[in-house]
């Protein structure tokens, strides 16, 4: 074992053991400028993932598989679950998990499958725009909600949930 | 020449595991979009909401609902699946397993969902 390999011929015999210190810094997963964020969306998606879970499947329960399902909803539905504040909070925090949660996948898939910057910055933009208005419509629709809806002569309009 | 059987991923479990939850995941952004959309219709009337909601109560959206809480049982267990992964000690190791564990779930799940969907859907008197 007296014979030393040179580096150029044996090039792995010149390679630092794993975390000795001496690693390039180019392969060093701190101090890089989008570190933190891509942490934070990791984090993220577990954290609002287990969250979804819970508040998705209650959902689906009570307006799908209780009472008469799928053929009981209807406006009147709708202005019944709101009448509580408890499920307006529910469908709120929902909205806003499942759109930051659904966005940040999307711009993964923009990320690995769109390799011109251009293209990535356009879809995230048009990515960007679209989360935000849904959000944003949303929540106005979560808090504006109007069970007794008139009409401009102030009529009660048909389906209307008015208190008799 | 040797026949290989996929590597730690490529070619199976983990790699189709991985392909049915971004499939389902962009299924799934793309339906709550048009969901937030059919939704605010209550701001626009009772009736206009009524009108385009009447649209998932007849056979063939029933199929598309079963196809969608589908999607959404699959994201849901297989993503607690990934939680699982990245931090049970053991989860690299049984990753496989409990995939299997996360398709029997769904298996059972979805049996008794679209068996209650049909059957509600069915007594609605559509």
């Amino acid at each position: 074992m007296s014979t030393t390999n040179t580096p150029a011929a044996f090039p792995a015999t010149s390679l630092e053991a794993p975390r000795s210190g001496r690693i390039d810094p180019k392969y060093l997963r701190s101090k890089t400028s989008s570190g933190s964020f891509e942490m934070a969306a990791w984090v993220f998606m577990r954290l609002s993932g287990i969250a979804l879970v819970v508040l998705i499947f209650v959902h689906l329960w009570v307006n799908l598989m209780s009472g008469g399902g799928i053929a009981q909803i209807d406006f009147g539905f709708v202005a019944g679950k709101w009448a509580n504040p408890v499920w307006q909070f529910w469908d709120l925090v929902m909205l806003w998990l499942a759109m930051l949660h659904g966005a940040n996948g999307m711009r993964t898939i923009i990320n690995d499958y769109a390799e011109k910057d251009s293209t990535r910055l356009w879809l995230k933009t048009i990515l960007v725009l679209g989360a935000a208005i849904i959000v944003v419509l949303g929540t106005l629709v979560i808090f504006t909600f109007e069970p007794c809806m008139l009409d401009a002569a102030g009529e009660q309009l048909p389906r209307a949930v008015c208190p008799s | 020449m040797t026949r290989t059987r996929g590597t730690l991923y490529r070619g199976r479990e983990g790699m189709w595991s991985w392909v049915a939850h971004r499939i389902t995941g962009v299924g799934i952004f793309f339906f709550l979009l048009v969901h937030v959309l059919d939704t605010s219709l209550v701001r626009v009337s009772p009736e206009a909401y009524d009108a385009v909601i009447g649209a998932y109560k007849n056979p063939v959206m029933i199929l598309g609902e079963i196809g969608l809480v589908g999607a959404i049982v699959f994201h849901a267990f297989n993503g607690l699946r990934i939680i699982l992964v990245d931090f049970w000690k053991k989860g690299t190791r049984y990753h496989k397993q409990m995939l299997w564990g996360v398709l029997a779930l769904w298996l059972v799940t979805m049996v008794a969902f679209s068996a209650r969907h049909v059957m509600l859907f069915l007594e609605g008197g559509h």
